[in-house]
């Protein structure tokens, strides 16, 4: 379990990291908390060629509130976004999530940005990202785009990012007045992969509902009127469209009937939660 | 002899481990830590990807080019410099340390190549090129049985070498009294207490002593040492196995290390230097071992009131591919005490041993254990609901009755002491049952799921050496000659200024040994442990050692420190007639205390303990008459008790004989059904205890692995025979988070039968806790058939019933179940704005096919639609790179054809085939195709949670490209990409 040999160059600046990424496109791979990538390595499912470590750019260590939304750089750690002072009461889904992700050892290495960039289906900041309706800010030396979570997250381990572009920060939507937030997931042990993980944000009109863990990325679902006064039936729906798949820990049916029934109670402590 | 005798000042008080501080610093070494000599070279192994093939060729000459590259070794190899390892059957099912010829299960070594560092041994696995050709896999254990099924060994002519049925009593008569039979078949999951450390060896071959000096974290018995020496064509003195005092846990399963041992000393032999192998944790995981799986049908016979009048029990135990001696221990582990804490007279047992391509079995915490008891204890939990009785009660009515010890059961367990009823007595008082009952009522008052389980084991401990002769009829048996016992060493040593050290044969895998043997000795010699040093390092050219040393079977505290005892008696003995002879008193007037041995009535004129050593070393001619020199005790102990099988086929497996009661209350979530552990007792009846603080880790360590037994753990494959657990995300050990905390009881009914009276505490819970657990389950939910672990998907499946359909006009994204196994299914169509001869011609062309294949690096026609090819594979960042055969069959031009492919990479192996159909459509062409993929080795092993998603995602590779090519290489195709995301339910 020893990885296949690789470069390792230290940036001090994005120019720098982009430079390095439009020389060497999909041989190189960014290094920034490292807690799925090296292990990945390890395995030597991924044998990238070139590390760019970026933990050392100072202009990607911030977390910034602007224009409604929280900015949060490519080398700010999970633990310190859950230290941000501000987090419960700008950002209450993630505060509601992120106890969630790994253990607290993974979240000191781990950063926010870097699960984003993972993309994997289970994660809790990928799905926290697409409920809350973020964005995700792209760099290369062709120059800067923001894409929308939706249209970043493609699928399993898969992104819209193209092999010179970098994720420079993810921005989260701050708490909008009077909404309600809630979160929970299944796992069979505290810090696991979810089977099932589901986020909500109620407002007087309407609920938007994420579920990971069971298609392949974090889907988001509306639900307003009819189907929000009794959504059994939506969530039925919703739970047949994610569909699912079996593997050893979980069946299709059972992902499935979770996204009904956390899906209902996530909608209630969401709405319950609206003030 | 001594006021001392009975209880001690040390032993059997709760001392904190003397190995705390070593081991909590993170100063202890252990067999990766240990040094090794300069040049010494590192292993890595090459795996098989298939659960079962043939090896057609092996290609080793890039290998060699590498630079860094010492050595490859093929079975070739060791064919040549060694013989097959024995085993305990003799069956033709030769097991060599790399595959020969065939390849039987997802890990088996095939190659081991050897380098200056382990990262270049692992770069040059890459350059083995291995030809298999895939055999059809038989993994269920029943499936194995059929007659029809693939045969593991073609020579044994059946995937079960050994039946042997057994009657105790009058099992027939017991059947046709009873008022009713009340039956349960088992299916007990595969799982490992998996250690922190894996396996471990340094091997370095000495050609002028013709000596195999290997370092290694091999845990024991030491009966395979003789396997080991066999094998390599040495006499035992030549094969020299030293073991570091610490081990970064074992469980059992460093016993099967064993052919790696074998296999990097013909590494070293050949390669002319020291070579060291660590295992890493996928191959851990993978290819070590584990507890054999096992069906069991257990019958009961029982009257109205719950007396069982009988059981039968038919148990087929899959041990995987190979027979790895001592298996199938586990399956006659347990033979004597198979009616547990119940006084049954009468019984059948029908043994198979069953052959699957899966890893070997081997030993496992609880040896054998918790198959028997999960069945024992949901049949008696059964036995309950059936007649409308209290589980507790139909218990209670079938123990063996108070005062009736030493108790001889059934099949010949000689359970030496106990008072099962007393121990569950106060269990049920100390441990509030009454409370739980009360709090079980009021949580079904409100419509909650609680319930509460029970369970009874009998916990043996010290193996008879014996026990796996049962396996052999009478007759052979007397032919072979009688096996039995289970002989113990430790020495004791004192120096010239007193000091005082002790070595023992028990290679300690964690447990605090060297505590124990210090209180022990301490005890006798009137010091305080902390001045006894404990050297717990086995080297077998230099210490005495047995087939029965190692770390096993519990066997420690009715055996090796028994062995502590005698030799510190010995030394107390001499030190005594020493110091009688300086203080003008008989030896039997003399008291070890405080550093200072005296008169029993004269404390004041004592002589210090260092003095009287001294004697004993620089004034040999001092010495009472006919005392030999020297001040160097070997104690050796080995219990009468521990007899052969007799022609009845009884056998007394154990020594000793404990008792564990526990009963647990848990709560399920009906929405998750996930299983809370709301309280747990657990009470146990151990004998005396050595050290309370250490008996209480011990249970701590078996109720964890419980736990995780209970509800988390378990070696997964599919039909197929990919293995899907190769890490510790998808085996999942429990942990802190996990694991609450028991409420640990205890009483102590002494052991007649060993000098300390101590019986072993190291196993029970794993017997006890998963069917406890499991009974709780069956108690909250009603269900009668539970298969361990008890998911949450699992047990939502028990509480929730059918989800709701569909609505109606949603077709069901969710892809059909799965084909004969984990076999990934899929299927989707797209709108292709061109003919179908086009298409036709851009799937039948070998330069558009190119284009198509995602990640096609070369693509050459090896013959009519067949190609070879390389291709890079994956999602995201994750690629491997594949050798791949393509072939397109049942050709209709230009309808339909047969697309197929293998691959093969380090990543592992994958076969799929989909059928494409070209349809005119509007135009253009429907290409609509249904595809089945089996995905073998590593990428299945570490990668199953996202397999699904990943086979999807290759696929539509596939598609977009030939949605693309047929358009003339154009980009674009937005718009059918999107109509295969929406067939395939992923996207929006």
């Amino acid at each position: 379990m020893k990885p296949s040999a690789f470069d390792y160059q230290r940036v001090a600046r994005v120019e720098e990291a982009i430079d390095l990424l439009a020389r060497h496109g999909e041989d190189a791979k960014i290094l920034a908390g490292g807690q799925s990538l090296v292990a990945m390595m390890n395995y030597r499912l991924v044998e990238p060629k070139l590390l760019i470590d970026i933990t050392g750019i100072e202009g990607l260590a911030s977390i910034e509130e602007k224009g409604g939304f929280v900015d949060v750089g490519a080398a700010v750690t999970q633990a310190r976004l859950m230290a941000w002072p501000a987090l419960a009461e700008r950002l209450p889904l993630l505060a509601k999530a992120m106890p969630h992700i790994g253990h607290f050892q993974t979240r000191s290495r781990g950063t926010v940005c870097g699960s984003i960039a993972h993309s994997d289906p289970s994660s809790e900041l990928p799905l926290v990202l697409a409920t809350l309706g973020g964005q995700v800010v792209l760099r290369s030396k062709r120059g800067s785009r923001t894409l929308a979570a939706d249209d970043f997250q493609t699928g399993p381990l898969s992104t819209a990012r193209e092999p010179d572009e970098m994720v420079v920060a993810v921005r989260f939507p701050v708490r909008q007045a009077g909404a309600g937030y809630a979160f929970d997931e299944v796992t069979q042990r505290q810090g696991d992969f979810a089977i099932c993980s589901v986020a909500a944000v109620a407002t007087a009109q309407e609920v938007r509902l994420g579920v990971g863990g069971v298609a392949g990325r974090p889907t988001v679902t509306r639900l307003s009127g009819a189907a929000l006064a009794n959504p059994d039936g939506a969530l039925n729906a919703f739970a047949w469209e994610l569909g699912g798949s079996d593997d050893i820990h979980a069946t299709a049916q059972y992902r499935r009937q979770l996204v009904r029934r956390i899906g209902r109670r996530i909608i209630e402590e969401a709405q319950s939660c609206r003030s | 002899m001594s006021a001392h005798a009975g209880a001690g000042k040390y032993l059997g008080r709760p001392m904190e481990r003397v190995e705390d501080a070593t081991l909590l610093a993170g100063r202890a070494l252990f067999c990766d830590d240990q040094p090794t000599r300069p040049g010494t070279m590192h292993a890595a192994i090459l795996r098989s990807p298939h659960p079962h093939a043939k090896i057609l060729a092996i290609d080793t000459q890039a290998v060699l080019k590498r630079k860094g590259v010492k050595a490859v070794l093929t079975g070739k190899d060791i064919q040549a410099e060694t013989d097959p390892f024995l085993i305990v059957l003799r069956k033709p099912m030769d097991q060599w340390a790399l595959a020969v010829d065939r390849v039987r299960f997802v890990g088996e070594a095939v190659a081991v190549v050897v380098a200056e560092d382990r990262y270049i041994a692992e770069d040059a696995l890459d350059d083995i090129l291995v030809s298999y050709e895939p055999l059809p896999a038989v993994i269920g254990t029943m499936d194995a049985t059929k007659p029809d099924a693939p045969l593991v060994h073609p020579l044994v002519g059946s995937n079960i070498p050994s039946t042997r049925h057994f009657t105790y009593g009058d099992p027939d008569k017991a059947f046709a009294e009873a008022d009713k039979i009340v039956e349960l078949t088992i299916d007990y999951p595969r799982n490992s207490q998996t250690p922190l450390e894996g396996y471990v060896v340094v091997a370095d071959y000495r050609p002028d002593e013709k000596v195999f000096d290997v370092l290694s974290n091999f845990q024991g018995p030491f009966t395979v040492h003789p396997v080991m020496s066999k094998a390599l064509r040495c006499k035992g003195p030549q094969l020299r196995l030293r073991s570091p005092a610490y081990s970064g846990g074992g469980f059992g399963t460093k016993q099967a290390m064993f052919p790696y041992i074998v296999l990097m000393c013909v590494a070293s032999k050949k390669l002319g230097a020291p070579v060291k192998w660590v295992e890493d944790r996928w191959e851990h995981l993978t290819a070590a071992i584990a507890a054999p799986n096992r069906v069991i049908k257990a019958q009961a016979a029982v009257k109205k009131d719950g007396l069982v009048l009988g059981l039968r029990y038919e148990q087929f135990d899959d041990y995987g591919a190979y027979l790895r001696p001592p298996m199938p221990g586990p399956l006659y582990r347990q033979h004597g005490i198979m009616t547990g804490a119940y006084d049954v007279k009468n019984m059948t047992i029908t043994n198979h041993v069953v052959m699957t391509n899966k890893t070997p079995s081997g030993m496992v915490r609880g040896f054998g254990g918790p198959q028997i008891y999960y069945s024992l204890e949901r049949l008696m939990q059964r036995v309950a609901v059936e007649l409308g009785l209290d589980p507790l009660d139909v218990m209670r009515r079938n123990l063996v009755p108070r005062g009736s010890f030493p108790y001889r059961a059934a099949a010949g367990a000689l359970i030496e002491s106990g008072d099962f009823q007393t121990a569950i007595a106060n269990a049920a008082e100390e441990g509030g049952l009454a409370d739980l009952k009360r709090r079980r009522d009021e949580a079904r008052k409100q419509g909650r799921l609680y319930g509460i389980g029970y369970a009874a084991v009998v916990e043996p401990a010290q193996s008879n050496m014996g026990y796996l002769s049962t396996i052999n009829t009478v007759e052979e048996r007397h032919k072979a000659g009688p096996k039995g016992g289970n002989v113990a060493y430790t020495t004791v040593s004192v120096d010239a200024l007193g000091g005082v050290s002790v070595t023992a044969d028990s290679l300690p895998q964690g447990q605090g040994h060297a505590t124990i043997l210090a209180q022990i000795v301490a005890d006798e010699l009137g010091l305080h442990p902390h001045e006894i040093t404990c050297n717990m390092e086995r080297d077998t050219q230099r210490d005495p050692w047995s087939i029965a040393t190692g770390n096993y079977s519990s066997r420690f505290s009715s055996s090796t420190a028994v062995s502590g005892q005698i030799a510190a008696r010995k030394i107390r003995d001499k030190l005594a007639r020493i110091a009688a002879q300086n203080l003008n008193v008989t030896p039997d007037k003399i008291e070890f205390a405080n550093g200072k041995i005296f008169a029993r009535d004269n404390p004041d004129d004592s002589i210090r303990f260092s003095r009287v050593a001294g004697t004993a070393h620089w004034s040999p001619s001092e010495l009472p008459d006919g005392m030999p020199p020297g001040l160097s005790e070997i104690g050796v102990w080995s219990p009468p008790e521990l007899e052969p099988p007799n022609d009845a086929d009884q056998i007394n497996t154990s020594l000793t004989y404990g008792f564990v009661f526990d009963f647990c209350g848990v709560e399920i979530d009906r929405d998750t059904g996930q299983v809370k552990i709301d309280k747990y007792v657990t009470m146990h009846d151990s004998g005396k205890l050595l050290n309370p603080l250490l008996a209480d880790g011990q249970v701590y360590g078996a109720f964890g692995w419980g736990v995780g037994c209970a509800l988390h753990e378990e070696f997964a494959y599919d039909k197929d025979g990919s293995f899907l657990s190769g890490t510790f995300a998808d085996y999942l050990c429990p942990t802190a988070c996990e694991v609450p905390e028991p409420i640990i009881l205890h009483m102590e009914s002494p052991s007649p039968l060993t000098p300390l009276g101590a019986k072993g505490i190291g196993e029970g819970n794993c017997m006890s806790t998963p069917v406890c657990l499991a009974n709780a389950v069956a108690d909250a939910t009603g269900a009668k058939d539970l298969r361990l672990p008890l998911s949450p998907s699992k047990v939502a499946a028990l509480i929730q019933g059918d989800e709701p359909p569909p609505p109606a006009g949603q077709a069901k994204a969710a892809l059909p179940p799965m084909a004969g196994g984990r076999g990934l299914v899929g299927e989707g169509s797209t709108l292709v704005p061109a003919a179908p001869e086009a298409v036709w011609q851009t799937l039948i062309d070998p330069k558009s096919l190119a284009k198509v294949i995602p990640g096609c690096h070369s693509l050459d026609l090896v013959g009519p639609n067949r190609y070879r090819a390389v291709v890079s594979l994956g999602v995201g960042a994750v690629r491997g790179r594949f050798e791949a055969s393509v072939a397109l069959s049942d050709l209709e031009p230009p309808k339909s054809a047969l697309l197929s492919g293998d691959l093969l990479g380090p990543l592992g192996t994958a076969a799929g085939q989909g059928k494409v159909t070209l349809v005119p459509e509007g135009g253009g062409t429907r290409v609509s195709y249904a595809y089945q993929v089996v995905v073998t080795g590593k990428a299945a092993s570490i990668g199953g949670r996202l397999l699904d998603g990943a086979t999807r995602l290759v696929v539509n590779q596939f598609f977009k490209r030939l949605v693309a090519q047929t358009q003339g290489g154009a980009p674009g195709g937005a718009l059918f990409w999107d109509g295969i995301k929406r067939m395939l339910g992923i996207g929006s």
